[in-house]
C-alpha cells in the first residue's frame, strides 16, 4: 500500500492551507483557486484537507467534494513526481497518440485504470488539448513540452527520466 | 496616480527604437520555445556580449551614452508557423531564419548582423517547389494570409506595454472612454457587423446593446478564454501574444454596456498565456488604463485573471459564471441570457478572445473599413488553426469568405500522405469547427467559409479548428474520437447529453468492434437527432454533428464497418495482419518489435503472424522496411 503512504506528517500540519485560505480572504467563492492552491502543495487533494477547507469556508464538505470530482484538473488519488500528459487533441490524435499511450502504459506497466506507477514516480495522463498542434503529437512531462514525438522517442524520454532518478 | 500620456510614450518608444541598428526578434510563443527558443535567446545574447557589442534586451532600458546603436533582442509571441521553429527574425534586414538551434548563435551574429550576409541553410524552403524564401514576405504561409488580429503577435513585445501603445494601443480605449456615449460605442460595434469569434456568431453589437438595456449598478465583462476544442489554440496564442490588445478590447466593451469589472477566464493548462495576462493588468493598471476613473475620466473599470480547472463545458457562457462564483460549471436553461443574467445575477457580458481582440482594430480602423474583409454577412478575419496532414501546420488567418482549397493547398502547403510526402490526391476530410463541427469531403472545398454557409453544410466554424486528414483515417474512428470527448466533458446536468452521448458512444463502438448492424447505423442516426434536439445546452447540441456528418459523408465506410472492413485498417478488432512471403526477407526485425511474440520464423525465410496472439498494434508494420506486412479487413 504505498501509494496512501503519502507525507503524513503534512497531513496532519494545517497550516500551509490555513496561509492558502487567507490568501484568499476565505471567501467560499473563491474555492477553485483555493482548491488548486491546495493540489499544488500536495500534488493531490487529501480527503482531511477537503472537510478543513469546506469547515473553514462554512460550506458541506459536499460541495467542496463535487467540485473536486467535477473539474479535470483536481485529483483525490496521490500523483506523481513526473506527470506525463499526453495530448489527445484532434490534431495529436491523427498523428498517433494513442500510440503513445499504449506505449507508456506498456514501458511502465500501467493501465486503464492505473495511472501512477506504484514508486510514485510516474503519472500518465491524457489532455485534450495542450494548443501545441503544430507539433503534434505533443507530450508534457511536468512543465516541459516535447513535440514530434514518435514511440521510440517515447521510450527514450521514460528511460531518460528513468536515470535521472536512479 | 497620473495617467500615461500615449503620445509621449509612442514618441520616447520611437526615439529610442531609431537608436537601434539592429533588432532580432525570437518567438516565445508554446510551440517555439519547446522546440529551444529559449536556449537560442541566451546564446544569441552571450555571443553579442562575447564579442562586446552594445545589447539591450529591453527597450524600456535607458541608453548608456556612447552606446547608441545597440542590438535589441526581444521576445514575439507565437508567429504561428510553430512547425519550423524556433523562428528568427532579423530587422532592419528583414530576414526570416527557421529551426535555429543555439549552435547557429555564431553564425548569424557574424554573419547576418555584422557581415550582412544571408545564411541560406537556415531560411525556410518551400515543400513543393524547394525555393528558399528569405522572410515572410515571400513564404506562401504568410503571403496568402490577411493577419489582422495575429499581426501584432510575433512583432511587438507581450511583456513591454510601451511597445503596444507604440504600435497604436490604447488609442482606441482612451478615445471611446472619453469622448463617446456606451449607446454610440455599441453602434460603431454593431455597424461593423462583429461577430463572436467563439464558434455560435452572435452579434457581438447586440449583446452589448443588450447588456447596456439593463438596469444594474454593477455589470460584468468576461474575456473567454477557456478554450478548450481539442485542435484549437488561437486564443492561447493571442493571449500570450498580444494580451494587452485583450484588456483594451474589454475596456471598450465595458464602456459600450457600462461594465464594472472584469475577469479574464484562462485555462489553467496555458501557465504562459496567465503568467502574461497577469502581467499586462498591472502594467495597465500603472499606467492608469485599469482601476479608478481611468484615462482621468469619471469611468472605472478593473480586471481579474481566473485560472479554470479543466472543464471543457465552461467554455458556455453560464457554465462559466456558474464556475466564478466557485460552483461546478453546469450550464442552466436560457433565458433569461448572461447579458441579462450573469454573474452573481448580474447583467454580464461573455465575449471570446478573439473577439475582443478585434474590438480595438474596428474601432481605430472604422466600422466601414471592417467591413471591407469578408463576406456580407460575416465581415472581418478568422484565425484557424490548421493542422494534421498538411505540410505547414500553424495558426493562420483569413477574410472570411476564402475557400478550404485556398488554405489547405495553398497556405497549408498542400496535403501529406501516410508517408509523409506531399500528394493532393491523398486528401479525405478535412474537420472543421472541433467537437461541435463536422467533416467536410473534396466537393466542399470551393465553398466560402463564414457562419452561414459552414452551416449549410452541416459543419460550423466553431472556434476554428481545421484538422485535415489523409486517406489513411478511419472516419469511424474519428466520430468515436469526438464522441468519446463530449461524452466524457458532459456536465451531466441534462438527461439527454448525459445518457445520450453515452448510448451513441457504445453504439459507434459497437460499429468499430463489428457488433454493429444496419439497424445499429439507424438507431445511431435517430438517437444523435434526439440529443441534438432535446439537450440543454450547445455542448449536447453540437454533440452528434461529428457523428452526424461522418455518417452523410462516409456512409460506404460505416457500412464497411458493418461488413466485417476497416478499409483503413484503425479499428483494431477488424482488422488483421498478414506477412506476404514473397516480399518478406526474414530480416527478423518484426519479430524483435513484436510485444506479443505473435511472429515467428527462421532468418532469411518468411515469417507469419498468429492471428490469436497478435494484438494489432501496428509495431510490425512500422517496423518492416520491404513493405511486407499487410493490414485487412477479417472477412
Amino acid at each position: 500500500m504505498l501509494k496512501t503512504t503519502a507525507n503524513t506528517e503534512k497531513l496532519h500540519n494545517f497550516s500551509k492551507v490555513c496561509e492558502i485560505l487567507d490568501k484568499f480572504d476565505r471567501q467560499p467563492s473563491k474555492i477553485i483557486p483555493i482548491l488548486q492552491a491546495v493540489q499544488e502543495e500536495y500534488r493531490y487533494l487529501p480527503e482531511e484537507i477537503m472537510t478543513f477547507v469546506a469547515t473553514s469556508l462554512g460550506t458541506s464538505p459536499a460541495r467542496v467534494f463535487g467540485i473536486a470530482t467535477f473539474y479535470s484538473h483536481f485529483s483525490l488519488e496521490p500523483k506523481g513526481k513526473y506527470i506525463i500528459k499526453v495530448c489527445d487533441g484532434t490534431a495529436c490524435h491523427v498523428k498517433g497518440s494513442s500510440g503513445l499511450v499504449e506505449t507508456i502504459q506498456r514501458e511502465l506497466n500501467l493501465s486503464e485504470k492505473n495511472h501512477t506507477t506504484d514508486d510514485l514516480l510516474f503519472t500518465l495522463e491524457t489532455v485534450s488539448c495542450l494548443g501545441a498542434c503544430g507539433l503534434a503529437p505533443a507530450v508534457v512531462i511536468n512543465d516541459k513540452v516535447y513535440g514530434q514525438v514518435s514511440k521510440q522517442r517515447m521510450k527514450e524520454l521514460i528511460t531518460e527520466y528513468k536515470t535521472m532518478e536512479a | 496616480m497620473e495617467t500615461a500620456i500615449l503620445e509621449k510614450i509612442q514618441e520616447d518608444f520611437k526615439n529610442r527604437k531609431s537608436c537601434l541598428s539592429h533588432r532580432i526578434v525570437i518567438c516565445a510563443g508554446t510551440g517555439c520555445i519547446a522546440n529551444g527558443a529559449m536556449d537560442v535567446h541566451e546564446a544569441l545574447a552571450k555571443i553579442i556580449r562575447e564579442k562586446q557589442l552594445p545589447l539591450t534586451l529591453s527597450l524600456k532600458e535607458e541608453i548608456p551614452p556612447g552606446e547608441e546603436d545597440p542590438i535589441l533582442i526581444s521576445k514575439s509571441g507565437c508567429q504561428g508557423f510553430c512547425q519550423v521553429g524556433p523562428l528568427v527574425t532579423i530587422e532592419p534586414e528583414n530576414i526570416l531564419y527557421t529551426k535555429v538551434k543555439p549552435e547557429h548563435a555564431r553564425d548569424i551574429i557574424e554573419r547576418t548582423i555584422l557581415a550582412g550576409e544571408v545564411i541560406t541553410e537556415l531560411l525556410y524552403k518551400e515543400p513543393q517547389s524547394g525555393q528558399s524564401c528569405k522572410n515572410h514576405e515571400e513564404i506562401s504561409f504568410y503571403k496568402r494570409q490577411n493577419r489582422m488580429v495575429l499581426k501584432s503577435c510575433g512583432d511587438i513585445d507581450p511583456e513591454d506595454i510601451n511597445n503596444y501603445i507604440y504600435s497604436g494601443g490604447y488609442m482606441a480605449a482612451r478615445d471611446m472612454v472619453l469622448n463617446k456615449s456606451p449607446q454610440e460605442v455599441c453602434d460603431i460595434v454593431k455597424e461593423a457587423g462583429l461577430r463572436g469569434r467563439g464558434g455560435g456568431g452572435f452579434s457581438t453589437g447586440r449583446k452589448w446593446d443588450l447588456a447596456l438595456k439593463q438596469k444594474s449598478p454593477d455589470k460584468y465583462i468576461i474575456c473567454n478564454g477557456d478554450e478548450g476544442d481539442p485542435g484549437a489554440f488561437m486564443d492561447r496564442s493571442v493571449m500570450e501574444g498580444n494580451p494587452h490588445s485583450i484588456l483594451e478590447g474589454m475596456i471598450i466593451a465595458a464602456k459600450a454596456c457600462g461594465g464594472t469589472e472584469g475577469q479574464v477566464y484562462v485555462r489553467m493548462e496555458y501557465p504562459l498565456a496567465v503568467r502574461r495576462i497577469q502581467k499586462a493588468i498591472i502594467e495597465a493598471r500603472k499606467s492608469h488604463f485599469l482601476g479608478e476613473n481611468i484615462f482621468g475620466s469619471d469611468f472605472s473599470f478593473d480586471i481579474h485573471v481566473m485560472e479554470g480547472a479543466g472543464a471543457f463545458v465552461c467554455g458556455e457562457a453560464s457554465a462559466m459564471t456558474e464556475s466564478i462564483m466557485g460552483r461546478r460549471g453546469m450550464p442552466r436553461v436560457k433565458p433569461p441570457r448572461t447579458a441579462e443574467q450573469g454573474l452573481w445575477g448580474k447583467p454580464t457580458v461573455v465575449n471570446n478572445v478573439e473577439t475582443l481582440a478585434c474590438v480595438p482594430l474596428i474601432i481605430r480602423m472604422g466600422a466601414d473599413a471592417f467591413k471591407k474583409t469578408g463576406t456580407t454577412s460575416s465581415p472581418g478575419t478568422k484565425t484557424f488553426a490548421l493542422t494534421g496532414h498538411v505540410a505547414n501546420t500553424g495558426l493562420i488567418e483569413v477574410p472570411f469568405g476564402t475557400t478550404l482549397r485556398e488554405i489547405i493547398f495553398n497556405i497549408g502547403g498542400g496535403v501529406l500522405n501516410a508517408k509523409g510526402e506531399i500528394d493532393n490526391n491523398d486528401f479525405k476530410a478535412v474537420q472543421i469547427g472541433g467537437p461541435s463541427g463536422g467533416c467536410l469531403i473534396e466537393k466542399h472545398l470551393d465553398i466560402p467559409l463564414d457562419f452561414d454557409s459552414l452551416k449549410s453544410v452541416g459543419a460550423m466554424v466553431g472556434s476554428g479548428g481545421l484538422v485535415v486528414m489523409n486517406k489513411s483515417t478511419c472516419m469511424v474512428q474519428i466520430a468515436r474520437f469526438f464522441m468519446k470527448f463530449t461524452q466524457s466533458e458532459s456536465c451531466g446536468k441534462c438527461v439527454p447529453c448525459r445518457e445520450g452521448t453515452r448510448q451513441i458512444l457504445e453504439l459507434i463502438d459497437d460499429v468499430a468492434q463489428g457488433r454493429g448492424t444496419q439497424k445499429t447505423l439507424t438507431l445511431l442516426e435517430e438517437l444523435c437527432e434526439t440529443v441534438q434536439e432535446t439537450s440543454l445546452c450547445g455542448l449536447g447540441k453540437s454533440a452528434p454533428s461529428p457523428v452526424l456528418s461522418t455518417l452523410k459523408q462516409f456512409r460506404e465506410e460505416w457500412d464497411a464497418h458493418i461488413e466485417m472492413n476497416c478499409p483503413t485498417g484503425n479499428c483494431k478488432d477488424l482488422v488483421s495482419y498478414t506477412i506476404a512471403a514473397e516480399s518478406c526477407k526474414g530480416c527478423t526485425a518484426c519479430v524483435r518489435v513484436c510485444p506479443a511474440g505473435a511472429i515467428s520464423g527462421n532468418r532469411k525465410e518468411a515469417h507469419v503472424i498468429d492471428e490469436q496472439k497478435c494484438i494489432r498494434c501496428g509495431a510490425c508494420v512500422e517496423t518492416c522496411r520491404f513493405d511486407a506486412i499487410s493490414v485487412g479487413g477479417r472477412v
